[in-house]
């Protein structure tokens, strides 16, 4: 079976799977990650949400042979040790979770989102695309702009 | 020595109500660790709340029996459902959330609180977390009697525990209801031990002592910790002080606006859900299911898919064909490589025209004929709506020959571990079920379906099994909230509404999940009074909250085998969003402003605020441009009463956007404000979608839609940017807040876009 490495939340990771084996399952099943989660399989709910090389992306549609020599970040590799991401903090702040299932994608959306366009307006968060089913969408917005407003210049 | 149960060390009840003897309660295991168990007590307040109760429902349940016969025998349709004359009100003496408390009066003092010598309060919570906060509440509850710090309380749900009867069943808005008394009455019990012990150890008089952040204080600076003191309070038999709740004036956590206990948690991935547990042996399972619902297997060739790497077992169920894999992955590709062929399901024949014909077929006419008055009719279709909670169904089953033991999200442990046994062998207390948090349920998760699945396919394969049904087996073979056909009809003249006659017709709602029981318990003579379950539950939930004139209202029940279930706010969702549609039709034909006509005729005061309080904070009458408008909605259920004010855009009607809501509630006494203010939020996203474009199509025996493409559930471009919510002052004891909002958003909604657009929506969702 062929053999994969990649950098997972900051420590290099080998992993025997065969190329196209989702890396949402990858993560899953084969090194005990749950953060991401399951809830389509088809890119369409984004509750697995994380990034490859600060990018956002949906593992439960991405090859793990196309994460090679990459950099791989779920939602347990964004806080520094005990220090919670901004956007983290601002989740907590909003006290934004209900059933909590969803947000470690929306999370890892944010993030992403946020190093993109560091001061998003409303019409730039109605892009985002996963779902969350308990209807947590006006704290999320919420958060985003107190993350925003927390890490930017001069705050 | 601490006790080993209940029996002579438990506080003794205040009431004059008979204290339980020791033969009575059943024996408590894993004793050995604890230091301090109190068992609660019914309170004098509840034990008298639970005569009031039981006294009231019978005459009640008994009336609308008698009153059965009295519908036109030639009204019985072609159909032939079962039908009933709701009398209206009944909900106004008895809810179906207060029914559910008094089935779980006996069983109340059997909730445990237990203090560790490490200093914690543990609150072993016979109930599920599915995000509506539960867990924060009661940590609340426990913190507040107990002068403990938040932080120092625990609560963690509960096995299966077959002992509390009834009290185990997390739904009909109930648990803050029934725990409110109870969980309070443990914690001020358990304070009052902890002095007592403080007061033994430096012999003060325990008046004397103070109690705060998790520890004891006396006047001369001595400080004892809970932890500490915990072993000590375990021999206390009588407290020195009184173990009385506080009074609402000396309250410093409920009612004060907290974050969830697990957030932090959740926002670093840590949280756990039945997917996520890594028990031994579990291995990735996934079920091939037919191409229709109910349909079953025809033939099967499962030698490629055996062949396949990774998998370990392919085995043949009711429900499917189930793989079994080293990872979700190879378990998918190996299903896909099944070769089935199936036979058709027993409503392969009908679409969903099929399906509306037989909703209308089954309604009686209505009994007021409009001969000298003027009248409104209106009609209604809803469509089927999956739950869709965001972690799909999840079971992890370890059937052995002679045990077995299960983890899942139960919203009904014990009925499922009573099914589980029955299906097994087993007897009873040989299955475990380990409740575990789920991802949403919205009603999904009083079902166990997937852990009956995976009991079957672990005891098949003869090892233990992680099922995951995935997304597209809960949107084609998940439960649904039944579709839904209604008839109105409303006389009036002088200004006046004179009669009101509801029929609602839904294809038969599942409730084979332990409420039948339940209710039996609580005194509902379901037998006796000639009536059904969903009928009870109808009866029990179904209310107009306004004088307008005689009101009748009708449930109407067609039979078929699709999975349907309770869907966050059951009949009310679909009932009560009709009746307020009626509403803003009936103002226009009187001519009156749609605020005002209801006001005028709302029963009850408390209910005239929350809706003053939208009109006024949402500005209601101000001027729109073309092609937006505001909408109005009102609901009462469960002692609560919420109004929802939006704004709509519907300038292009296929993509309408709800611009701005404005929120008010009165749910009686409020826990904690932010987790009503997240399930009032979540219900106005609930509304936005099933009105206004998530629903379920029947082609041929089959869901068409598949997952979240084409279910299509609100997402961020959805939601109203301005959300505003007005919390009143309470009006009495805490009221049931999970499903309250659903019916008003809904309404609100739709009455926005009928304004906006000029358009009388008549089914649901409108754009699907």
């Amino acid at each position: 079976m062929p053999s994969h490495t990649f950098v997972l939340n900051g420590r290099p990771v080998t992993v025997e799977a065969p190329d196209d084996m989702p890396l949402l399952w990858v993560l899953r099943d084969k090194l005990g990650v749950t953060g991401p989660k399951y809830g389509c399989g088809v890119g369409v709910c984004r509750a697995c949400t994380s990034h490859l090389d600060g990018e956002e992306i949906q593992p439960c549609t991405v090859a793990v042979k196309d994460c090679a020599d990459r950099r791989v970040t779920t939602i347990e590799g964004l806080a520094d040790g005990d220090t919670l991401h901004p956007v983290q903090e601002a989740w907590l702040d909003c006290d934004v979770a209900q059933c909590g299932f969803c947000q470690p994608g929306q999370i890892m959306t944010a993030v992403a989102l946020l190093r993109r366009n560091p001061a998003p307006t409303d019409a730039d968060i109605d892009q985002i695309q996963n779902i969350c089913r308990c209807g947590s969408y006006p704290r999320i917005r919420e958060a985003i702009k107190r993350a925003a407003a927390m890490t930017a210049p001069g705050s | 020595m601490p006790p080993t149960g209940p029996g002579p060390t438990a506080e003794q009840p205040d009431a004059a109500e008979p204290r339980p003897t020791a033969e009575q309660l059943p024996a408590e295991a894993d004793t050995g660790r604890r230091r301090f168990l109190t068992y609660l007590l019914a309170a004098p307040t509840l034990t008298i709340a639970a005569r009031a109760g039981l006294d009231t429902v019978a005459p009640a349940t008994a009336r609308a029996a008698e009153a059965a016969p009295a519908a036109p025998a030639a009204a019985a349709p072609p159909a032939a459902p079962s039908q009933l004359l709701g009398l209206p009100g009944i909900p106004d003496i008895v809810d179906l959330g207060q029914a559910l408390q008094v089935a779980g009066l006996p069983t109340a003092h059997l909730l445990v609180l237990e203090i560790t010598t490490a200093g914690r309060a543990v609150l072993h919570l016979p109930r599920l977390e599915v995000g509506q906060g539960l867990t924060t509440t009661v940590a609340m509850m426990v913190a507040e009697e107990l002068d403990a710090r938040l932080s120092d309380v625990d609560v963690p749900l509960s096995d299966s525990r077959p002992d509390l009867l009834f009290n185990q069943l997390t739904g009909a808005s109930n648990s803050v209801r029934t725990l409110y008394d109870p969980v309070r009455g443990a914690a001020a019990a358990a304070r009052a031990r902890l002095v007592t012990a403080a007061a033994r150890r430096w012999s003060l008089p325990a008046e004397t002592l103070r109690t705060a952040d998790s520890a004891v204080t006396a006047p001369d600076g001595r400080r004892a910790g809970y932890g500490e003191l915990a072993a000590e309070a375990a021999t206390v038999v009588v407290p020195a002080v009184p173990a009385t709740p506080k009074p609402p004036e000396q309250r410093r956590v409920i009612g004060r606006p907290t974050g969830r206990i697990d957030a932090r948690d959740i926002v670093t991935g840590r949280a756990k859900y039945a997917g996520d547990l890594a028990v031994p042996g579990a291995v990735p399972t996934v079920v091939a299911r037919p191409t229709t619902i109910n349909g079953t297997l025809a033939s099967l060739d499962a030698s490629a898919a055996r062949a396949m790497p990774g998998v370990l077992a392919v085995v043949t169920v009711p429900t499917g064909v189930a793989v079994l894999a080293e990872t979700f992955d190879q378990a998918l590709k190996a299903r896909d490589a099944l070769r089935t062929t199936w036979n058709p399901g027993p409503v392969a024949a009908l679409s969903d025209p099929d399906i509306r014909g037989k909703l209308r077929a089954a309604h009686a006419p209505f009994l007021i004929p409009p001969l000298l008055t003027q009248y409104v009719d209106g009609e209604f279709d809803f469509a089927f709506v999956n739950h869709a909670p965001m972690e799909v169904l999840t079971a992890v089953a370890d059937v052995r020959p002679n045990r077995a033991e299960l983890w899942f999200a139960a919203q009904t442990p014990i009925v499922a571990q009573q099914t589980l046994a029955a299906e097994l062998g087993l007897p009873q207390d040989a299955v475990t079920v380990h409740v575990v948090r789920g991802g949403g349920s919205f009603g999904r998760r009083l079902f166990y379906d997937a852990a009956l699945e995976a009991a079957r396919i672990s005891r098949a394969a003869g090892r233990p099994v992680k099922l995951m049904w995935t997304r597209n087996d809960d949107m084609r073979h998940g439960r649904m909230r039944p579709a839904s056909h209604h008839r109105v009809r409303a006389t009036y003249g002088l200004g006046q509404v004179l009669s009101y006659e509801h029929r609602a017709a839904t294809v038969m709602t599942d409730f084979g999940h332990g409420l039948g029981e339940a209710l039996t318990a609580a005194g509902f003579q379901l037998s006796v009074a000639g009536l059904s379950l969903a009928q009870a539950f109808f009866l029990l939930s179904q209310s107009n909250p306004y004088n307008v004139g005689i009101p009748t209202q009708l449930l109407a029940e067609v039979p078929l085998k699709i999975p349907t279930g309770s869907w966050r706010s059951v009949y009310s969702g679909t009932v009560r969003v009709a009746d307020e549609i009626m509403m803003d039709e009936l103002a226009r034909r009187l001519g009156q402003d749609p605020v005002a006509f209801r006001r005028a005729r709302l029963r009850e005061p408390a209910g005239r605020t929350v809706l003053d309080t939208v009109a006024r904070a949402g500005s209601w009458g101000r001027a729109m441009p073309a092609g937006q408008a505001q909408g109005i909605g009102y609901h009462a259920e469960n002692g609560g009463r919420a109004a929802y004010l939006v704004e709509i855009d519907a300038t292009d009607p296929k993509q309408p956007r709800v611009t701005k809501a404005v929120i008010a509630a009165d749910v009686g006494t409020v826990i904690n404000p932010t987790g009503l203010e997240a399930q009032l939020t979540g219900a106005l996203i609930d509304g936005i979608s099933v009105i206004l474009q998530a629903g379920n199509h029947i082609d041929r025996g089959a869901v068409r839609e598949g997952s979240f493409g084409d279910f299509h559930y609100a997402r961020q471009r959805h939601t109203p940017p301005v959300v505003e919510i007005h919390l009143l002052p309470p009006s009495g004891p805490p009221g049931g807040a999970g499903e309250l909002g659903v019916p008003a958003a809904s309404a609100a909604v739709a009455n926005a876009y009928a304004r906006a657009t000029g358009t009388s929506p008549r089914s649901f969702p409108i754009n699907f």
